[in-house]
């Protein structure tokens, strides 16, 4: 039992949740707001589109890639899946919406796969030309314009909540549906990285590409699921976040991708590959998350949201280097 | 040792050859091998052995020749067919997963094999421990391959190869990274699996191991085959000239130290995390070799000499004036010139030129009155060392990439003597360099310390050590606990003194 908890919390997860912990504890005493059932169930609302985002790029980078497409892969299954809702009222069901952005989605990430795969070009720059050409064709091809009024069955899914309740002071709170689909992926994945070969592979063809083809694996296959999982969940992520925010903006979510790295990064996924956990990715999401909203509740302007984003990125990046600099200088001592 | 050879081979090839672009890499070579036979297979880098084991791995096709595996003769191996027939090739790199744990490396192959689609981890234990057993070691299967020391990490990669069930075990320089007590236990576990009728491929260049593990030796040289036989007909001498096509006379270090002469380099009370109060002077002219168990401390005082381990406490001073700060800038502006053991990963631009290589340390010194670099000036400063320390290359030109290995290290050399250094601290100056360029750069490091340099080695080659150093001293837990010179300085001493330190 205790090596399956030492499993779930290795010592960088247990790091990072005394740190959320603690952060939460400071926001909280300088703004007791942020222990509301409102705030909480926000933070979790906020947090279902991050997070989902998080898991898809935390195989990626557990198999060694990278995918800065998924904003755009997500605004496209969002934007080209409301606009064909809008004129084909027939497909306006909600499983056909979500089915429809994330058909689009995985479409998209596997096109990212075969150019990775099969051309061996370096993932960084085929998703970075990738993001622009989807963002530039959306425009082109699909529409410019805000969608504000949204298929009804969309408005429909974001009025849905798992639970209500009302507060003493007569406000609200609710806990949005879409936090299931969080949850499913985040089982889903964590079950796949563990018991799966496949997911097996991508921490094997993340540590050491040759070795892992020398053993056998399948590495097409593997690249094909890694980027082909981050495009479906990205489309799927189209759909719940137009919902949230309630309109469908073919210029919205850019930028979006340095968080999500972020929060992968600092749930101790390696952007060298082969490292990193479900159960880390989640902590990462908690805590960017909760920073964010906090920098609002404790009144420092949002702009310092970016910065801290930044910093977050280089420090955890700069102590994984400092850390395989040390072990390296270790093997050069001996 | 008893070999229990059966009559018939294992694995036989006739006559392969095998042409890269026009170059003949094998040609025309034969080789049998043995169930329950230990066969060293050497030669010198470039010789054909690698390309020899991608033929018998099946990575590469021969273009002429035959192979037959336990009798059957073999259309086209490929890398699949070869395992599934019993090859197992286990490469210097071991191809291990570092972030996995040992019981997943162990089983990776099988869960591959066999096409599931589930892992399941009671199977992927059973399946470790079983692996483990077969070989009589016992390893933490949860530890992760990367924190296992090497010699730890060679087994799991041999226990991974006998759970393949493999029959012939390829190994292809398996001591490069081990120290003398590992190296021994090493062919326990080779003579153990010979017991149970595995037929053993050593593939090495280091002398003393062949004449200590082989029951037959291959001599490939140039891609023929040279020499074959039991190894009862070898010794040292005739396995050199086999291997380097001339013969190579054992010498010692003979230069003068006078005495009275004050010290290059002082080192006082050198203490860090294995290091424990190391003290000791080296003169001008004095070769000093530093050696060990891994992790004994002689690594880690190279490391500091040399300004990369910067923790802990002591003083180097050069002579007389002690190092300001513990930094590789520090220690070079002191005179101290470093040659990494790595010199693939720490010490070359594999892909620049010869010049640039050799050069890239000393650029300060090559600049014009305008603080810009002279062409001019760089070419004559490269072709000089390249010269003087006779790099083979078609010219300054070339990339370092296209080199041999003795002669990649001349070039690491060049450029850490273009800096004008007082002190050398060489840390495996012959690592993967082949017997003949190991000789020419014994000489070469004798002749610089006739020029009054001042010169550490560290190194696990005991003849290395013996040839070249005017004394030796051996570290444990830090600390240097024998010194060994003149004629106190024989292989036999060392190799007591460093199981002694076991």
């Amino acid at each position: 039992m205790t090596s399956r908890v030492r499993r779930l919390f290795g010592r960088h997860e247990m790091v990072l949740l005394g740190v959320t912990v603690l952060l939460s504890i400071v926001i909280g005493a300088l703004n007791p707001a942020f222990y509301s059932l409102q705030n909480a169930f926000d933070l979790l609302k906020t947090s279902v589109p991050l997070g989902i985002l998080t898991i898809g790029l935390l195989v990626v980078l557990i198999s060694g890639g990278i995918d800065i497409s998924f904003p755009a892969i997500a605004v496209a299954g969002m934007y080209i899946t409301c606009t064909l809702a809008i004129d084909v009222r027939s497909l306006d069901h909600l499983p056909a919406l979500l089915a429809i952005s994330t058909a689009i989605g995985l479409a998209l990430g596997l096109f990212n796969a075969v150019l990775i795969h099969f051309f061996r070009l370096p993932a960084l720059i085929v998703t970075l030309g990738t993001a622009s050409v989807i963002r530039g064709a959306l425009l082109e091809f699909v529409g410019t314009r805000t969608i504000t009024n949204l298929p009804p069955s969309i408005i429909a899914f974001s009025r849905t909540n798992l639970f209500e309740a009302t507060l003493a002071n007569g406000a609200s709170a609710a806990l949005t549906v879409s936090i299931l689909f969080f949850a499913g992926v985040a089982i889903a994945v964590a079950l796949a990285l563990r018991y799966t070969v496949i997911g097996r592979g991508a921490y094997a063809v993340g540590a050491d590409l040759a070795a892992a083809e020398r053993v056998g694996f399948n590495v097409r296959r593997i690249h094909l699921f890694v980027y082909g999982l981050m495009g479906a969940l990205a489309g799927l992520v189209g759909i719940i976040h137009a919902s949230i925010i309630r309109n469908a903006n073919p210029l919205d979510l850019d930028g979006l991708e340095l968080t999500v790295i972020a929060a992968a990064v600092i749930g101790g996924a390696s952007i060298t590959g082969g490292r990193g956990t479900v159960t880390g990715a989640l902590l990462g999401v908690a805590l960017m998350v909760i920073m964010d909203g906090s920098l609002v509740l404790v009144g420092l302007p949002s702009q310092w949201h970016q910065v801290f984003i930044g910093l977050v990125v280089l420090v955890s990046t700069s102590i994984t280097a400092l850390r395989t600099r040390s072990a390296r200088a270790g093997e050069i001592a001996r | 040792m008893t070999p229990r050879s059966s009559d018939r081979p294992f694995l036989s090839l006739t006559a392969i050859g095998k042409s890269f672009g026009g170059v003949r890499a094998l040609d025309d070579v034969s080789l049998d091998v043995s169930a329950g036979e230990i066969h060293c297979l050497a030669g010198e880098n470039g010789s054909g052995k690698s390309t020899l084991i991608k033929v018998i791995a099946g990575v590469h096709r021969p273009d002429r020749g035959s192979i037959a595996i336990a009798g059957q003769p073999v259309a086209s191996l490929t890398p699949i067919s070869a395992v599934r027939q019993g090859v197992q090739v286990i490469y210097q790199d071991l191809s291990l997963f570092p972030n996995l744990t040992v019981a997943e490396n162990l089983a990776i192959n099988s869960l591959v094999e066999h096409r599931r689609t589930l892992v399941r981890w009671r199977d992927v234990r059973r399946t470790a421990e079983h692996a483990l057993e077969r070989l009589r070691v016992s390893i933490d299967l949860d530890r992760l391959v990367g924190d296992l020391p090497i010699a730890e990490k060679q087994l799991v990669a041999i226990a991974r190869a006998l759970l393949q069930d493999a029959r012939l075990i390829v190994l292809d320089e398996p001591t490069t990274a081990l120290t003398g007590v590992e190296v021994d236990a090493l062919f326990a576990l080779v003579r153990d699996l010979q017991q149970r009728g595995v037929a053993i491929l050593f593939v090495t260049h280091k002398m003393r191991e062949m004449l200590q593990a082989a029951d037959r030796f291959t001599v490939l040289r140039n891609g023929r085959v040279v020499e074959s036989g039991p190894a009862a007909e070898f010794d040292e001498a005739r396995l050199t000239h086999a291997m380097t096509g001339r013969a190579i006379g054992e010498t010692r270090f003979d230069g003068r130290v006078d005495a009275s002469a004050p010290p290059r380099l002082r080192i006082r009370d050198l203490t860090g995390p294995i290091l424990r109060g190391v003290t000791f002077d080296v003169r001008p002219g004095e070769i000093v070799g530093l050696t060990g168990l891994l992790g004994a401390g002689q690594g880690e005082l190279a490391a500091r000499v040399a300004g990369l381990e910067t923790s802990g406490t002591g003083e180097i001073a050069v002579d007389g004036a002690p190092l300001p700060a513990c930094t590789v800038r520090a220690a070079a502006r002191a005179g101290i010139g470093y040659v990494p053991e790595d010199r693939l990963r720490e010490g070359l631009f594999l892909d620049r030129s010869i010049a640039d290589n050799a050069n890239a340390s000393s650029l300060r010194a090559l600049t014009t009155g305008l603080r810009l670099l002279s062409t001019r000036r760089m070419r004559s400063q490269a072709d000089r060392w390249i010269h003087d320390l006779g790099v083979k290359a078609p010219s300054i030109d070339a990339p370092v990439r296209q080199l041999s290995g003795g002669n990649q290290q001349r070039v690491v050399l060049a450029r850490v003597l273009a800096t004008r250094p007082k002190v050398l601290v060489l840390n495996g100056p012959t690592v993967g360099v082949d017997v003949g360029a190991k000789e020419e750069i014994h000489a070469t490091i004798r002749q610089l310390a006739a020029g009054g340099l001042a010169v550490l080695i560290v190194s696990d080659d005991l003849p290395e050590l013996v040839q070249s150093c005017s004394r030796v001293l051996v570290f444990r837990h830090g600390r240097v606990t024998a010194e060994l010179g003149a004629a106190a300085l024989t292989g036999d001493a060392l190799q007591e003194q460093l199981s002694a330190a076991h």
